[in-house]
């Protein structure tokens, strides 16, 4: 995991004027399973096509094991591609579509015999030599597509959303077949999806992507729980994102109310975006028309203020049963709070919510007015 | 009863359609040299046909005129339709129509324009002492030239279906452009390829107008020596002739019926 196998260096690419990738920096690394995630038109698809040898960059240089491959012919290149529709040759058998490779590289029909084999086993499709494609289901398909590519012992298999015509159900499974097919082949993975959960299961490393812009690159839990911008934090998982003002380190104002936090390094007053995650939030009910002074409400203010000393005053104006948990919106402040909570509140509820400090994501409000479009753009 | 009369309807129509072709058949195996008399069945006109010089070298023309023209004219097309995908949406379109007149335009508006560039040619040839002769020559370039347009309309459809990761699946396999276009393109669009190429055979072997203006004096097609015949009186050999090109365009069209049950067209996400 330490070599750096391929890199992009200041890779910008456009199509008919309007630009798609702008001054890409990207290196990946041996025996790495890598995602670039983004939203249509993020500029994924195309990284990975100019990686395959499909497209060629306007500017900068893509170098492969040390090796400038910038506009190397397709069949040059050590790579195989996984289409998203499988791109399986419809007039051939299973067995020809998987023998393609290796007859343009005049393997002995022993070996192409014994690859295919071993091929099919790999992934779970034993006996389905004399099979003709369209006599196939969609994950089948996509499991020949896979076996096809990798007879031919690349040392990166490119995936361009492979998952994606898939049902729910198949797609959960082929992700722990994919993590696995990567585990017993050793080799390098780069995999493009625009779904979030995809990305999160199976990466080593996660190349967030909007607009032609990396976003943020790195592991999918730094992805999740540091988002560094707006955006980030919106396209991974529900989040809420609001304005608020960093007074001092470790202590932020989010709607007129101080919070304790852990960020520092902000400055002092400065504005700020916050993201709080929101199975975070912690709720605790209070009786309709109660008292500030009851003692009900006393007990529910000391038992928030012990999470955070800041709190918000809140009604529950939206639920939704989840399955796992329950899904509420809270208003509060003139905000509508999203909150994941195991607990079950009733609409019109009023409750207290806080969040512990640590669960509170700090990030700066983007400088110019060009990163300002990048990442509000989407969220608005 | 309402089902009776859709039948009785279907009936009629289908005899409309080949009363003609079945008479033709019939008189073919007529013994009495007259279409009005009935004199039993024979084979003495498709043996004096076979043994007729000049009905043998027709046929040989018309056969050899519509397998090359048909071959080079569906290469020409399956060649232009790629190049038509690849250019812009805007400048395809215009091309298109512009290749859909020429099927629009009446066939001896056609014929007379190319027996008048012919000529044309042939004139501005001479000057450097070579000359255009009419016969072969010409009447293959007209056939080729009115038939690039059927094979482009029914080849454009087929390669427009394609998934284009197909071919990228090749070269990304490690096939050169060429192989993967061979290995995975054309077998995708072989059932437009041969529909166009049988289109441009049909259309060629049953060409009048256009061969009647190209060709010189001296060579014949079929078509051109019927309508010779014609004028002196149809010969039985003539039905025979008939005959023998319909049970050939029925054969073709059932192989080829056949050719595609055994193994669907595939059809592509």
């Amino acid at each position: 995991m330490s070599n750096k196998l391929i890199d992009l260096q200041n890779i910008t690419k456009a199509f008919d004027g309007s630009i798609v990738l702008d001054d890409l920096n990207l290196y990946i690394r041996e025996n790495e399973f890598l995602t670039l995630l983004g939203p249509s038109g993020c500029g994924k698809t195309t990284t990975l096509r100019i990686l395959g040898g499909f497209e060629t960059p306007d500017k900068g240089r893509v170098i492969f094991d040390g090796r400038d491959i910038t506009s190397l012919a397709p069949n040059k290149r050590q790579l195989n591609t996984v289409f998203q529709k499988y791109a399986l040759f419809s007039h051939m058998t299973v067995a020809e579509n998987i023998a393609f490779g290796l007859r343009i590289r005049k393997k002995s029909e022993d070996y192409i015999r014994d690859k295919i084999r071993y091929a099919l086993k790999l992934v779970n499709l034993e006996g389905f030599e004399e099979r003709t494609p369209d006599s196939l289901s969609g994950g089948q398909q996509q499991r020949i597509a896979i076996a096809r590519a990798i007879v031919n012992e690349p040392k990166v298999l490119l995936l361009d959303e492979p998952l994606g015509a898939l049902d729910l159900k198949l797609r959960q499974d082929m992700q722990y077949e994919l993590i696995r097919l990567k585990n017993e082949l050793g080799i390098t993975f780069i995999y493009v999806t625009h779904d979030q959960e995809e990305a999160l299961t199976m990466s080593d490393t996660i190349v967030v992507m909007n607009q032609g812009y990396i976003q943020q690159i790195g592991t999918p839990e730094d992805i999740y729980n540091e988002p560094q911008n707006a955006f980030v934090a919106d396209f991974i998982g529900d989040s809420n994102i609001v304005n608020a003002t960093m007074i001092h380190d470790q202590l932020v104002e989010i709607f007129g109310v101080k919070y304790a936090c852990v960020d520092t390094g902000f400055g002092t007053d400065k504005p700020v975006d916050v993201v709080i995650r929101p199975e975070d939030l912690e709720l605790i009910a209070v009786p309709e028309n109660e008292d500030q002074s009851s003692e009900e409400y006393q007990k529910a203010l000391r038992k928030i203020t012990r999470i955070n000393p800041g709190y918000f005053e809140g009604t529950v104006s939206h639920i939704i049963f989840k399955g796992m948990h329950y899904e509420m919106e809270v208003q509060a402040h003139g905000f509508e709070w999203l909150v994941l909570s195991t607990r079950m509140f009733q609409v019109g509820t009023k409750v207290l919510m806080s969040v512990d400090p640590y669960n509170i994501q700090i990030m700066n409000k983007p400088e110019s007015e060009d990163e300002k479009a990048v990442s509000m753009q989407e969220i608005v | 009863m309402r089902k009776a009369i859709s039948r009785i309807y279907l009936a009629f129509i289908f005899i409309l359609l080949y009363a003609p072709i079945a008479v033709l058949i019939i008189l073919s195996f007529n013994n009495s040299r007259t279409r009005a008399k009935w004199g039993g069945w024979t084979l003495k006109w498709y043996l004096s046909m076979f043994q007729d010089q000049v009905i043998m070298s027709a046929l040989w023309n018309t056969l050899l005129i519509a397998v090359l023209s048909a071959l080079i004219s569906t290469i020409l097309g399956l060649m232009a339709s790629v190049s038509l995908l690849a250019m812009k949406h805007k400048k395809r379109s215009i091309v298109l129509s512009l290749l859909n007149i020429p099927m629009l335009n009446a066939e001896i508006v056609t014929g007379i324009s190319l027996m008048l560039i012919f000529i044309a040619f042939g004139q501005f040839l001479s000057h450097w002492g070579y000359m255009i002769e009419f016969g072969f020559g010409t009447v293959l370039i007209g056939h080729i030239t009115f038939n690039i347009p059927y094979t482009v309309l029914l080849i454009m459809p087929k390669l427009r279906q394609i998934n284009i990761s197909t071919y990228e699946a090749a070269l990304d396999l490690g096939a050169s452009r060429w192989l993967a276009f061979r290995k995975v393109i054309i077998p995708d669009i072989m059932p437009g390829v041969l529909s166009g190429f049988l289109l441009a055979f049909t259309m060629s072997l049953d060409d009048f107008v256009i061969t009647h203006f190209t060709k010189g004096p001296g060579f014949d097609t079929l078509s051109t020596k019927i309508y010779t015949e014609v004028r002196k009186g149809i010969k039985p050999e003539m039905y025979a002739l008939s005959t023998l090109l319909f049970a050939s365009v029925l054969l073709l069209i059932l192989l080829f019926g056949r050719g595609r049950k055994k193994k669907p067209a595939p059809e592509l996400v």
